[in-house]
């Protein structure tokens, strides 16, 4: 019984193989002109959030390529450097001359696969690290983020605003000091209460940290996170939301107010273009809202009234180049002055920011 | 309608039902796909492809079925003797966590001082993570089901300590990592593929021969099928059962050691991919059986690999990719229910009872 077995799963076995080899020949579609642009998504991409917004601009971009790109995908490629490394050989097995990887933990995968593949392009989204043949891309999405703080700032009655955040890294430190500095400008008294996940996208443990603030007496809440829970927890509490990445008025319409958005379609469509021609440098990209790649959504009625008129006095400041947020004086949590009066952050200072601002209620945990 | 237990089946039985199932599998699968909108032929070819179609793609076949096909192996060992060793997902992440004490702190001694020690201190680990609760079966009669299955727990948050405190890669900027291992701490490669594999057939005839033709192996078939005979035979069923759950809990520790060393260059929450589980299933779908664990871990193996390549060659959703997986796994799961029950049908009588 068990020898027939043993038979019969080798027969199987030698009939797929067969099956595999035998198919071996055919091209998985695609003529050898088309440029492969892959690309490496942290959640699903109906995660209603970060990741849509990234795969918005896949599609845009392939939109406006037509025929002369191919794109594809991974979903729910874990922050794990064997799992991104395999996700990019498979891609590269799949003729990708580009791969994107859109998660600050992708990081470490990335630079290894650049290595072992050199003919191939990498761009890596949010992160630190380069190579001959690899790039990291961001927006200043600071930038937004102080706008959306000036719209929570009017609106919050009890002066405190819940501010879901996923990891104690640079970048989201960065937005929750541009949110609190946009929500002081307008509400010197307001405290912006911070969360961590620690996860990009959990539903469930987003819900849990929102619940949580809110039961602490916030009435707007704000999120680094990808998905909508947050905005969910907040309207079933009768309380206003910031979203973060896509507008939600239809997921969550008696909560969400606006959102700091990503329109990344430009920036592929750059890129891949780039690749196309032969242009593709490593430099990196930091494109603000002057370029596009940011933007805050068109408020919702839910908005504080003048709080439109603020924000485009703000923004247009912004694109002007007139103010970037991060000019002094800025006083850190303990109220010392960090930022001079007429000094502003560097842009190396903001990439490395580990510190809040004055108003932020919350730690940053340290490393070892 | 009633369930009974069917006598012995002939081999041609026996085939026709896991045909039947296969079968089952790719029909349901196939109308899946087509409320997809994609065709199941189409989809069904590039998954064979997608795992065995180049020489890229079988090695990522066999880098899942590494891992797979030694976990499967070592809860074998412990099912053997009806000792269920639900705890390989956390013998594999006490294995790799003391894999990586070492990789990370003793990073300048030789490669293969430093190789061998960590398999070893891996082996160790895991070990010891299952003789805790196989101490307490022989001692207190305690369920070894559930104490295994909450040792997984306390084992995965042990790494999530590590992973975002203890261990938190300072150089990491705030994000929750564990530094990457030097080169002397990583697998060699032997044909491109880290040594795991070699490890894998390696142990595969040893177990083999373990099982089959030692003392202990005959022991430990005897505690299975009875313990009172192997009471009655003289057999120390104590020490049998707490040498044989170390042996267990040391193979699946090693799992632990080759995915932090050979795969991910570190140790993260990601580490197991649930394959502590996964092995449950091609551990019985073996038949317990050494040799048809390699088999059937390769075909598993073949079947994510392809699974995931359709993700990335049609588009299709993850979610989709994983339904469609689990769908031919159900299937070929209840023709094993199949082979040992049947369903009876009440013949109606003439008269009423």
């Amino acid at each position: 019984m068990k020898k027939f077995g043993i038979l019969f799963l080798a027969l199987i076995m030698v009939a797929t193989m067969a099956l595999g080899c035998a198919t071996d020949g055919e091209s998985d579609g695609g003529s050898e002109e088309q440029i492969v642009a892959g690309f490496i998504y942290v959640g699903p991409t109906n995660d209603g959030g970060y990741t849509t917004a990234h795969d918005n601009g896949r599609l845009y971009m392939e939109e406006q390529l037509g025929d002369a790109v191919r794109s594809i995908y991974k979903e729910n490629v874990p922050e794990d450097k064997g799992e991104v490394v395999k996700v990019i050989r498979e891609m590269v097995d799949q003729g990708a001359n580009i791969i994107f990887a859109t998660s600050f933990g992708h990081m470490d995968g990335l630079i290894e696969a650049a290595a072992e593949f050199p003919e191939v392009k990498f761009a890596h989204c949010s992160g630190y690290q380069t190579a001959e043949n690899a790039t990291n891309y961001f927006g200043r999405m600071y930038q937004a983020r102080y706008l959306s703080g000036i719209v929570a700032g009017m609106k919050t009655e009890t002066d405190k605003i819940a501010y879901v955040a996923a990891f104690p890294i640079p970048e989201v430190i960065r937005g929750i000091n541009a949110f609190t500095l946009g929500a002081k400008s307008v509400n010197p008294d307001v405290e912006v209460h911070v969360r961590w996940t620690n996860t990009w996208y959990d539903p469930a443990s987003e819900k849990a940290a929102a619940e949580a603030l809110l039961d602490e007496g916030c009435d707007v809440t704000a999120q680094h996170q990808d998905s909508t829970a947050t905005m969910v927890a907040a309207e079933e509490a009768g309380a206003y939301s910031i979203g973060y990445n896509v507008s939600s008025e239809e997921a969550v319409p008696k909560a969400y107010m606006t959102a700091p958005l990503w329109n990344w379609g430009a920036y592929y469509l750059t890129a891949v273009e780039q690749v196309i021609d032969g242009t593709w440098t490593n430099t990196p990209y930091w494109g603000g809202m002057d370029e596009g790649v940011i933007s805050l959504d068109e408020m919702t009625e839910l908005a504080p009234q003048g709080a439109a008129e603020k924000v485009a006095e703000v923004e247009a400041k912004i694109i002007s180049g007139e103010f970037d947020v991060f000019n002094g004086p800025i006083y850190n949590q303990a109220g010392e002055e960090v930022v001079n009066e007429g000094d502003s952050m560097t842009d190396e200072e903001m990439l490395g920011f580990d510190w809040f601002v004055q108003g932020v209620v919350g730690d940053i945990p340290e490393s070892n | 309608m009633r369930i009974a237990k069917r006598s012995e089946l002939s081999g041609n039985q026996i085939a026709l039902v896991r045909l039947a199932a296969v079968f089952g599998a790719l029909v349901f699968g196939g109308l899946f796909l087509i409320v997809l909108g994609e065709n199941p032929i189409t989809i069904y070819i590039s998954m064979v492809k997608g795992g065995l179609g180049s020489f890229f793609r079988f090695r990522e076949t066999v880098n899942i079925a590494i891992p797979l096909l030694i976990t499967s192996l070592g809860v074998m060992i412990a099912f053997k003797m009806r000792f269920w060793n639900i705890g390989a997902e956390g013998q594999i992440f006490m294995g790799a966590f003391a894999a990586t004490y070492l990789a990370l702190n003793f990073s300048d001694l030789p490669k293969p001082l430093l190789l061998m020690m960590m398999g070893t201190a891996s082996m160790v680990m895991g070990g010891i993570w299952l003789v805790v609760p196989a101490w307490f079966k022989a001692r207190f009669g305690t369920n070894e089901t559930l104490f295994t299955l909450m040792l997984n727990y306390i084992a995965l948050r042990w790494v999530t300590y590590l992973q975002y405190s203890l261990w938190k890669d300072p150089n990491a900027m705030g994000f929750p990592k564990i530094a990457s291992f030097g080169q002397n701490a990583l697998l060699p490669k032997v044909f491109d593929i880290h040594i795991g594999w070699i490890i894998a057939l390696v142990l595969i005839y040893a177990i083999y021969v373990y099982l089959n033709h030692t003392k202990t192996g005959y022991e430990i078939m005897v505690i299975g099928e009875s313990e009172d005979t192997a009471r009655y035979a003289g057999i120390d069923i104590k020490r049998v059962i707490l040498k044989t759950m170390f042996l267990s809990g040391a193979v699946c520790g090693l799992v632990g050691m080759i995915q932090a060393s050979g795969i991910s260059g570190t140790l993260s929450v990601d580490l197991t991919g649930g394959v502590g589980f996964t092995a449950i299933i091609t551990a019985w779908l073996s038949g317990l059986n050494p040799v048809m664990v390699g088999v059937v871990s390769f075909l598993f193996a073949m079947l994510r690999q392809g699974g995931s390549f359709i993700q990335t060659a049609y588009q299709i959703p993850a979610s989709a990719a994983e339904i469609l997986q689990a769908l031919i796994l159900f299937f070929v799961l209840a023709s094993e229910f199949f082979l040992r029950y049947k369903v009876v049908l009440f013949k109606k009588k003439g008269r009423g009872i």
